[in-house]
C-alpha cells in the first residue's frame, strides 16, 4: 500500500471557472476519496423574494446562471404562471423553446470548449467559442443581450421575432451545422481525444440510477431522463426524442452533448417553421396565493422550481417562499463517485464532464 | 497607448458571480476578441500576473480568497472590477450573504459596470487598468512605494461614478 497524501484541488484553479474545492486523498497516484466542499459563491437570492415583488424577481432568478440564464427565468415563470393559473399564448411557448435551445447550444459549446482545453487542445477550444459567437450574435439580435436577456417575463416574453429574423436565424444555424460538423469529429474520432475520454470515469446505469444523476450525465449511461418529454414547452409538437448512449464514460457524456447540439439545430429550425401568428404575453396582474411546482431540463439537466403564495388574507405581491433545485447540485455525488479510483491527471477530465455549474448549485 | 510596451498577464476569480461575466471574460480571450495576439495571457498563478481581474461580490467564504489571491501578486498589480456585482453588489446587494463589492476586501483600480458586462467594456477596462500598472512601475522605479490604500480606492470608485453619469448625460 502507498503513502497516503490529500491534495487539495481549487477554489482557484485553471482547469476550473468557478470556485470549488475538492479534497483529494490519493495513494500513489491513484484518487480513493474526494471530498467536495461548497458555498464560495452563494448568495442567498431565494430569501429576495421576502423583498422583491414576483414580476420583478424574474431579474433575480435570471442570474443564478448566467449560462441557463434563459432556462431559469422560464422555469420561474412557470411556476408562477402555475400559481396564477395563466395560459399563456402558444407563439409564446414557441419563442420561449427557441431561445431555451439557443441557449443549449450556446451553453453546450461553451462546455465543449472548456473540455478541450482541459485536455489539453487549445485550438480546439478557440474553435469552438469561435462558432460559438454565432450564437450570441443571434441572441443579440433577438433579445438584445449576449448572455443574459431578461426577454422571459410571467405571462409570456417581452419581444416577438420577425419572420425575417426567424428565416434569418434558420438559415444561421444550417450554416453552423456545417462548420460544427468539422469540429465534433475532432471530438470524436482524434486518437489523442479518444485516449484522455474513451473508458473513463464510466458511470453503470444502476450507479446514475441510486445516485439520482440527471441531464446528459443520466443520459450517457443508458438512463432515459430528459424532463422535455414531459410536456412542457411545445418539445411534443416537434417531435422530441431524447439522446441516449449506454457506455457511461467521459466519451459517451461528451457524444450526448454533442448529438444533442445537433438535435437543438434541428428542434430550432422545425420550430420556426410551424410557429403560429399571436399574441406574445397575458397581462398577470394582483395579489398571488397557491403553490405550485415544475420542472425544467437545463443544459445540465432536471432543474425543479416551486413556488408559494402566502396563504387567504396575507396574501400579496410577494411569494412566501422560493426554491430552486438545479441539475449540478445532483450530480455531484456522481461525480464524486467517479471520482473514486480515477487517477490524478484524470480528475480534471471527471470533473469537467459533469458540466459543472457552481453558480447554480449554491444560488 | 505607448504603455503597452509589455505583455500584462491576467488571473481571473469568479467572485459570487453568476457566470455571465466569466464567461465574457473568457470571451476576450478567444477569436472574435482574441486579447492573446496583444500577449495578454490568462494564467492560474497569482504570482505569474500583473492585473487581477474579479468578477461578482465577496461573501463570507470567498473573501479570504480573494485577499491571497491579491497578497501572492507581485507589485506592480492592478485590481479590475467586472460587472455591477463586483463594483457594489448588484441586484444581489441585498442578499443576507453578500458582503458588497470587491472594494470592501482589496483596493480596486478600475470599476466595469455592466450586467453582464460585455467584452468590449471588460478589454476597455482592462486597457484602462494597464495604465494605472504604467504608473504603478514608475512609481516603484523612482522607489517611492504606492501603499494601495482602502481610501483611495473610495475616491476612485466615486469618481468612477461621476464619469459614469457624465456620460449618461
Amino acid at each position: 500500500m502507498g503513502k497516503r497524501t490529500i491534495i487539495p484541488f481549487g477554489p482557484q484553479h485553471p482547469v476550473l471557472p468557478e470556485p470549488v474545492h475538492l479534497d483529494l486523498v490519493l495513494e500513489d497516484e491513484k484518487v480513493i476519496e474526494a471530498i467536495p466542499s461548497i458555498g464560495f459563491i452563494h448568495r442567498g437570492l431565494e430569501k429576495l423574494v421576502e423583498k422583491r415583488e414576483y414580476p420583478e424577481m424574474v431579474y433575480v432568478i435570471e442570474r443564478i446562471c448566467g449560462i441557463c440564464s434563459f432556462g431559469h427565468g422560464w422555469g420561474y415563470c412557470h411556476a408562477v404562471e402555475g400559481v396564477m393559473k395563466v395560459e399563456v399564448p402558444v407563439r409564446a411557448e414557441y419563442l420561449r423553446t427557441i431561445w431555451h435551445e439557443l441557449s443549449r447550444i450556446h451553453s453546450h459549446l461553451l462546455w465543449l470548449g472548456l473540455l478541450a482545453d482541459g485536455f489539453g487542445f487549445e485550438s480546439l477550444f478557440n474553435h469552438c467559442w469561435r462558432v460559438r459567437e454565432r450564437v450570441l450574435d443571434l441572441f443579440e439580435e433577438t433579445t438584445g443581450g449576449r448572455v443574459i436577456f431578461s426577454v422571459c417575463k410571467v405571462g409570456g416574453v417581452r419581444k416577438d421575432m420577425s419572420k425575417e429574423q426567424l428565416e434569418k436565424m434558420s438559415q444561421v444555424l444550417a450554416d453552423l451545422a456545417k462548420e460544427l460538423k468539422s469540429l465534433t469529429d475532432v471530438f470524436l474520432e482524434d486518437v489523442s481525444v479518444k485516449n484522455r475520454l474513451c473508458g473513463v470515469g464510466v458511470l453503470s446505469k444502476e450507479d446514475a440510477e441510486e445516485l439520482c444523476a440527471v441531464g446528459p450525465m443520466a443520459r450517457a449511461s443508458g438512463v432515459v431522463q430528459d424532463i422535455r418529454l414531459t410536456g412542457n414547452g411545445v418539445y411534443e409538437d416537434l417531435g422530441f426524442e431524447p439522446v441516449i448512449e449506454t457506455d457511461g464514460d467521459c466519451y459517451a457524456r461528451c457524444k450526448v452533448r454533442i448529438r444533442e447540439v445537433f438535435q437543438s439545430i434541428e428542434l430550432i429550425r422545425k420550430a420556426i417553421k410551424i410557429i403560429p401568428e399571436g399574441d406574445i404575453s397575458v397581462p398577470v396582474k394582483g395579489k398571488i396565493t397557491g403553490e405550485f411546482i415544475t420542472r425544467m431540463e437545463q443544459p445540465r439537466g432536471e432543474a425543479v422550481y416551486y413556488a408559494k403564495g402566502f396563504d387567504g388574507d396575507d396574501a400579496s405581491m410577494h411569494l412566501e417562499r422560493m426554491r430552486v433545485r438545479t441539475p449540478t447540485n445532483m450530480n455531484i455525488p456522481a461525480m464524486v463517485k467517479t471520482l473514486q479510483g480515477c487517477d490524478l491527471a484524470d480528475v480534471p477530465m471527471l470533473v469537467l464532464t459533469i458540466d459543472p455549474c457552481i453558480s447554480c448549485t449554491e444560488r | 497607448m505607448s504603455y503597452v510596451a509589455k505583455s500584462p498577464w491576467v488571473i481571473h476569480y469568479d467572485g459570487s458571480s453568476c457566470n455571465g461575466c466569466d464567461i465574457e471574460v473568457l470571451a476576450c480571450l478567444t477569436p472574435m476578441y482574441d486579447v492573446e495576439r496583444f500577449g495578454i495571457i490568462n494564467t492560474g498563478n497569482p504570482k505569474h500576473a500583473d492585473v487581477f481581474l474579479v468578477t461578482g461580490s465577496v461573501n463570507e467564504q470567498n473573501k479570504n480568497v480573494v485577499k491571497q489571491i491579491y497578497e501572492q501578486m507581485p507589485e506592480p498589480k492592478v485590481v479590475v472590477a467586472i460587472g455591477i456585482c463586483a463594483n457594489s453588489g448588484g441586484v444581489f446587494k441585498e442578499c443576507y450573504n453578500i458582503l458588497g463589492g470587491v472594494d470592501t476586501v482589496i483596493p480596486v483600480d478600475v470599476y466595469v459596470p455592466g450586467c453582464a458586462a460585455r467584452p468590449e467594456a471588460i478589454i476597455d477596462g482592462v486597457v484602462a487598468g494597464l495604465g494605472k500598472l504604467a504608473e504603478k512601475r514608475k512609481a516603484l522605479e523612482g522607489d517611492v512605494i504606492v501603499e494601495p490604500e482602502r481610501a483611495s480606492a473610495g475616491e476612485q470608485q466615486a469618481q468612477d461614478t461621476d464619469e459614469r453619469e457624465e456620460g449618461a448625460k
